[in-house]
């Protein structure tokens, strides 16, 4: 009893995605033992890439994987959400875009200058959201609605209308898979990403603070936290990550389009969240989960397109499982079940069993 | 009289997941009485109440008034059945005027003509004579008129058993004079008046009996004048009170001042507090004192860095600096326990470890986070040193008790060294034995070589550990007292402004 | 009487939605003038005017309904795909049932369009309310569904044909006297919509229900704190859940309005405009930490929204992206005058509104 009791409070949050996600697998084992099967295949440029369903989810489920960490650490800091990750997404695109075509030729030196000066327009779009946010004291998503409804047209004004092709194999090896290597590239930046992360929470006091400012602004700030700039790093690390994504993005279709560059991923990314156990009022955070809440969502998508449900349809089995999700992770219900466990496993107990209990 | 039970409650058990909250209590309040309900934190006494209101379900017992079995399940519930509450925490909507937050719940019908209650609101406020208007926000309201209204609520709701938890704690003396006034003739109209409170001269000096719980058992129900102040706190704490009298030995040989200053300012001065001198000299136990709202908290926020400084000079032993926020005040070693442990203190939904070493953590810096193993040792000695009560580290905070949430938020101050200590009300709403011991180690700090500044409510307290008092009238210093000065007699002349 | 209650009749000062509602009532009167001066034509016909009502009621609805929810303290972000929804389903019913009498289609598809959104605002209200799932989430779910289900119902547009439909369409309501006389000396009355007419309605009743209602008040209530309201006998469950029902409500009738404006289904019907109505709700002076806000300010802030867009087009500047920016831009410019104006208040008070969201947390 006491060694269940320990078990579920080292993983408690997690527990619910992991069932989802277990759930997920067991449905799709069932239903098709294939939609596990792995093969390698080789791809128009030659490569030999890992092919199936897992990789498939595992790979295009990076965007989003990587925005949800960002805006993981929002949520913890803030108590708010970032709606406008989406748009901004394609300003970093846009600039990325922008330094390329700029300088004509799509070299490894400009791939790099054009990522980092996307991570640092990201960045610094992220901090205009994270003053309002932490400066002004502005609610986050009331904040972000203001880059959420012209973001993308800043992104056409940096570029225009145009939707520019960008063939390179840089950007396919960074898109898609590097020569050699079999498994696609945008997984290798979700782990990336991810160690990086765990590498600031390793050497700094990040997560403390940015906890300690979401539970209690005040409380922090009288132990000498600095709730605001707490903030805007939340806000910063979140702009790194929307630009890793956006440059993901772009590099996968090998064009900008900044009508359709991660397109309502702000809510994915908020869902991602909510999924992985987080709570959206900010205070206690867990990466892990967001990034496994990731991909219960990209495999819940793939799963409903292997059904061969129509794309237009997807939407409204995935709200289904959203809210069966949510419904089975709600306190009320929570405790709800464990009333009613409590009430089989009793009177299943003969009743020796039951004095020996107490 | 004796069958004039107004409300008995008989048996009531109420269990939360790991604690026995409430174990077969009885409680009886009979008409036209005021019944203090006693007991440390963690006795049950909210649990009782909140049982009462409807906040929880009972798991056993049974609740009549007037006779009549009442089942209450929700606060409605406990409105329909004549009981009403006035809770610490102001428990009304900001955000509506005074006359909504009188009547909202209980309006009959879908519409409701607010004129008419306006009228009526006008005539209540004006018949317990509250300073406020009907139409006015709430929120612009002070939180003493504030709590007069949820108490007008209460009255103008006919109700048969009030309820006050805590009621005096955010108030002066003349409002409390002015509540008991208004309780008194509560009393006189037969309404009964269950009394929750810390201040054990207020029961004395307001209620007819009292009930005394503890550890979520019933101690004794007993008439006021027979149970003398002493055995009322033995009962409560079920324990004789012979350390009371070691600890006012103690005060005594408590003498070596040194002379060199901790800290000095003067003329210092922040966006709530006007400018004042202040200094402390190392191993000295010093306090503010003056009613709620003369400043004394805004002054050892100024200290701190707390609020906005906006003037006035700073020396820390001897070395001039400028302390504008919290982080500069801890760089220089001072260390401050907020007034509201709730709202700046704790940091609820992190565990007993984190909340222990925070202060220390950013000390050590942002770059320099400290192993795991580090937190839980310093957090093991603290929860050993100051005899914390909680199941584990890894616990929430928040599923402390409000004196063990005050003693991990000393370990937290304590744990960085301070060369000074400001301690803002550190006893309040916690129970008779925390207090005790937090007084006792504010005394075995000073004798460590540390300064100490506290402030406290209760005038009793200060003089037993401050050996100076600054006195506070209308946000000015007006007075200092030490030595042969320090009698309540002659604190209270200086806080009333008799001292000419 | 010695002593009179009350010898000098104070007034109250203005709270601080009714300052936020008065300065944006005044930001849309200047603007409206200044578009008058400057742009001439068509904004010195009371047409302009009615025809920024008729192409917005839809969103003057669906604001509303998010006001409701705003003040209690919650989010409704599936407003926007239940319209969609709404008129997808009228759009196929219409088509479909043969009814030709117009009084007869009206109620039926009225009907039709309240019931979906009721049954959106039942079930997310359950959810948010009585299992305590945070309300960004599940109006989330339900705008996916409510999306997914247009798009099940029909992946292309659907013209409505009945005639009946088409009947009740092209009445209008014609105030001569607010017209004007065109070039060949014919006079042309202003014409409003009959949707135009709900949605005013509609306003008039919201507010009258958040004023003077026991409901109404007991929303506000719930924003300013929910914990309180349950103290003051509140029932927070049932006031929450009848929130988000009268949003739900609220959205199917925007979708008929806006059905009448637009006889035709589609699945990329009202995109976004869940977003474009709390911006409206905020320009008006709805806080979205609860508790405060006025629906005659969430008009004024549709009417600026949709003024603006007006100006734009006007301008010649018609690519859509100006018209974000514009909406962008005057979001921000919005938000920061209220942060600013609330801070400078707030300094007197004992408050500061924006930051009284950190409310102490439950356990």
């Amino acid at each position: 009893m006491s060694q269940r009791k320990k078990r579920s409070r080292g993983l408690g949050q997690l527990l619910i995605p992991l069932v989802a996600m277990g759930l997920l697998l067991i449905f799709n084992l069932f239903r098709d033992p294939g939609f596990f099967s792995i093969g390698i295949a080789t791809n128009n440029s030659g490569n030999a890439v890992l092919t199936g369903n897992l990789i498939s989810i595992i790979d295009s489920a990076s965007e989003l994987a990587v925005i949800s960490m960002g805006m993981t650490l929002v949520t913890a800091a803030c108590g708010g959400q970032d709606i406008s990750v989406g748009a901004v997404g394609a300003i970093s695109g846009a600039v990325f875009a922008k330094v390329l075509l700029g300088f004509g030729s799509i070299t490894g030196a400009t791939v790099v200058l054009g990522f980092i000066l996307s991570v640092l327009a990201t960045i610094l779009f992220k901090l205009f959201n994270g003053t309002l946010v932490a400066v002004f004291r502005i609610q986050p998503m009331i904040a972000t609605l203001i880059l959420y409804s012209c973001g993308r047209s800043i992104a056409y004004w940096i570029n225009g209308d145009a939707t520019p092709q960008l063939n390179s194999p840089i950007l396919s090896a960074m898109g898609m898979t590097i020569p050699g290597i079999p498994i696609p590239t945008p997984i290798f930046a979700v782990i990336i990403v991810g160690a990086l992360m765990a590498l600031i929470f390793r050497l700094t006091t990040t997560r403390l603070y940015i906890q300690s400012v979401g539970i209690n602004q005040g409380a922090a700030r009288l132990n000498g936290i600095n709730p605001v700039a707490m903030k805007l790093l939340s806000f910063a690390l979140l702009g790194v990550c929307v630009a890793v994504a956006a440059v993901i993005g772009v590099s996968r279709l090998g064009q900008l389009n900044h009508k359709t560059l991660l397109v309502d991923i702000e809510m994915d990314a908020i869902l991602a969240v909510a999924i992985g156990g987080n709570n959206l009022g900010g205070g206690r955070f867990r990466l892990s989960g967001s990034i496994l809440g990731a991909y219960i969502i990209q495999m819940l998508t793939t799963t409903l397109y292997a059904m061969s449900v129509a794309p237009v349809n997807v939407k409204t089995y995935k709200a289904i499982v959203i809210i069966i999700i949510v419904v089975a992770g709600s306190p009320v219900v929570k405790a709800k079940l464990t009333a009613l466990l409590n009430r089989l496993c009793y009177a299943g107990l003969p009743s020796s069993a039951h004095k020996g209990v107490n | 009289m004796l069958n004039d039970a107004l409300l008995t409650m008989r048996g009531i058990c109420k269990q939360f997941p790991g604690t026995r909250a409430l174990n077969n209590v009885d409680f009886t309040l009979r008409r036209g009485e005021i019944h203090a309900l006693m007991g440390e934190n963690g006795a049950g006494k909210s649990t009782l109440i909140k049982v009462l209101t409807g906040v929880y379900e009972k798991d056993g017992g049974h609740i009549r008034v007037e006779g009549q079995e009442a089942h209450i399940h929700s606060p409605q519930d406990a409105q329909k059945a004549g009981i009403s509450t006035v809770y610490q925490e102001i428990t009304l909507c900001p955000n509506l005027t005074v006359a909504e937050n009188i009547f909202i719940g209980r309006t009959g019908g879908a519409l409701v003509r607010w004129k008419d209650y306006e009228k009526r609101t006008d005539e209540i406020l004006k018949s317990l004579g509250i300073p406020a208007r009907a139409k006015q926000e709430l929120s612009r309201c002070s939180l003493a008129v504030q709590q007069m209204v949820a108490i007008a609520r209460a009255v103008d709701m006919q109700c048969k058993v009030l309820i006050l938890d805590e009621p005096t704690s955010s108030l002066d003396e003349k409002e409390v004079e002015m509540l008991f006034g208004l309780m008194r003739d509560l009393k006189s109209r037969g309404v009964g008046i269950i009394f929750v409170t810390h201040f054990l001269e207020q029961v004395y000096e307001v209620s007819d009996r009292i009930t005394v719980l503890r550890n979520g058992e019933l101690v004794g129900e007993y008439e006021t004048r027979d149970l003398p102040q002493v055995e009322l706190v033995a009962r409560m704490m079920g324990k004789d009170l012979k350390e009371l009298s070691g600890l006012e030995a103690k005060t005594e040989n408590r003498a070596a001042v040194h002379d060199e200053m901790v800290y000095e300012a003067s003329g210092l001065s922040s966006s709530e507090a006007r400018p004042f001198d202040f200094s402390i000299a190392r191993g000295e136990v010093n306090g503010f004192t003056g009613l709620l709202g003369s400043g004394r908290s805004e002054s050892v926020r100024a200290i701190f860095g707390a609020d906005r400084v906006t003037g006035g000079k700073v020396t820390v032993k001897g070395k001039p600096v400028r302390i504008n926020r919290p982080h500069h005040a801890m760089k220089n070693g001072i260390g401050y326990l907020p007034e509201d442990r709730k709202r700046d203190g704790i940091i609820a939904d992190l565990s007993v470890r984190e909340n222990i070493i925070l202060a220390l953590q950013v000390m050590k810096g942002f770059f320099h986070p400290m192993s795991k193993a580090q937190m839980e040792q310093f957090a093991d000695e603290y929860i050993q040193a100051l005899n914390i009560k909680t199941a584990s580290q890894d616990t929430p905070i928040r599923a402390l008790s409000g004196g063990n949430q005050q003693k991990v938020i000393l370990a937290r101050w304590l744990l960085t060294h301070p060369d000074y200590l400001i301690l803002d009300e550190p006893t309040r709403g916690i129970d008779v034995g925390t207090k005790l011991e937090i007084q006792r180690l504010v005394l075995k700090l000073a004798a460590e070589n540390m300064s100490v500044t506290f402030i406290s409510s209760e005038i009793e307290e200060m003089l037993r550990v401050c050996s100076r008092l600054i006195v506070m009238r209308d946000r000015k210093i007006v007075g200092e007292l030490s030595g042969d000065g320090l009698s309540q007699a002659q604190v209270m002349k200086t806080i009333a402004g008799g001292g000419q | 009487m010695t002593r009179p209650v009350n010898p000098v009749r104070r007034r109250e000062p203005l709270t601080d939605a009714q300052l936020l509602m008065t300065i944006s009532i005044c930001i849309f009167v200047v603007m409206y003038a200044l578009a008058m001066l400057l742009l001439g034509g068509g904004f010195l016909k009371t047409q302009q005017l009615f025809d920024i009502l008729n192409d917005n009621a839809y969103l003057i609805i669906i604001a509303c309904g998010l006001t409701i929810v705003m003040i209690g303290g919650g989010i409704n972000i599936s407003v926007g795909g239940v319209i969609s929804l709404t008129v997808m389903a009228c759009a196929l019913f219409l088509n479909g049932c043969g009814i030709q009498s117009p009084a007869l289609t009206f109620i039926a598809t009225l009907l039709l369009a309240l019931g979906i959104g009721l049954a959106f605002g039942l079930l997310q209200g359950f959810l948010i309310s009585y299992l305590d799932i945070q309300p960004f989430i599940v109006t989330l779910a339900g705008m996916f569904l409510a999306r997914g289900l247009t798009t099940m119902l029909s992946v292309n547009p659907v013209k409505v044909s009945n005639s009946g439909f088409q009947a009740i369409i092209k009445t209008k309501i014609e105030i001569p006297w607010l017209g004007y006389v065109a070039k060949n000396g014919n006079l042309i009355p202003a014409r409003l919509e009959t949707g135009a007419v709900i949605a005013l309605c509609v306003v008039a009743l919201v507010y009258l229900m958040l004023r003077y209602a026991r409901a109404g008040r007991h929303i506000y209530a719930l924003g300013g704190n929910s914990q309180s309201a349950l103290m003051l006998g509140i029932n927070v469950r049932r006031t929450k859940m009848l929130s988000y029902v009268l949003s739900g409500l609220l959205s199917g009738l925007a979708g008929f309005v806006f059905l009448m404006h637009k006889p035709a289904g589609n699945a990329s019907v009202a995109m976004r405009s869940e977003m474009d109505a709390i911006a409206a709700s905020i320009i008006g002076g709805t806080l979205l930490t609860g508790g405060v806000g006025n629906v005659i300010g969430t008009f004024f802030g549709v009417m600026i929204l949709a003024t603006i867009q007006k100006i734009i087009g006007l301008s010649g500047l018609n690519d859509s992206w100006w018209q974000d920016m514009a909406n962008g831009a005057m979001l921000g410019f919005f938000i920061l005058l209220q942060s600013v104006v609330l801070f400078v208040r707030g300094k007197g008070g004992p408050k500061l509104p924006w930051l009284k969201k950190e409310k102490p947390r439950q356990s």
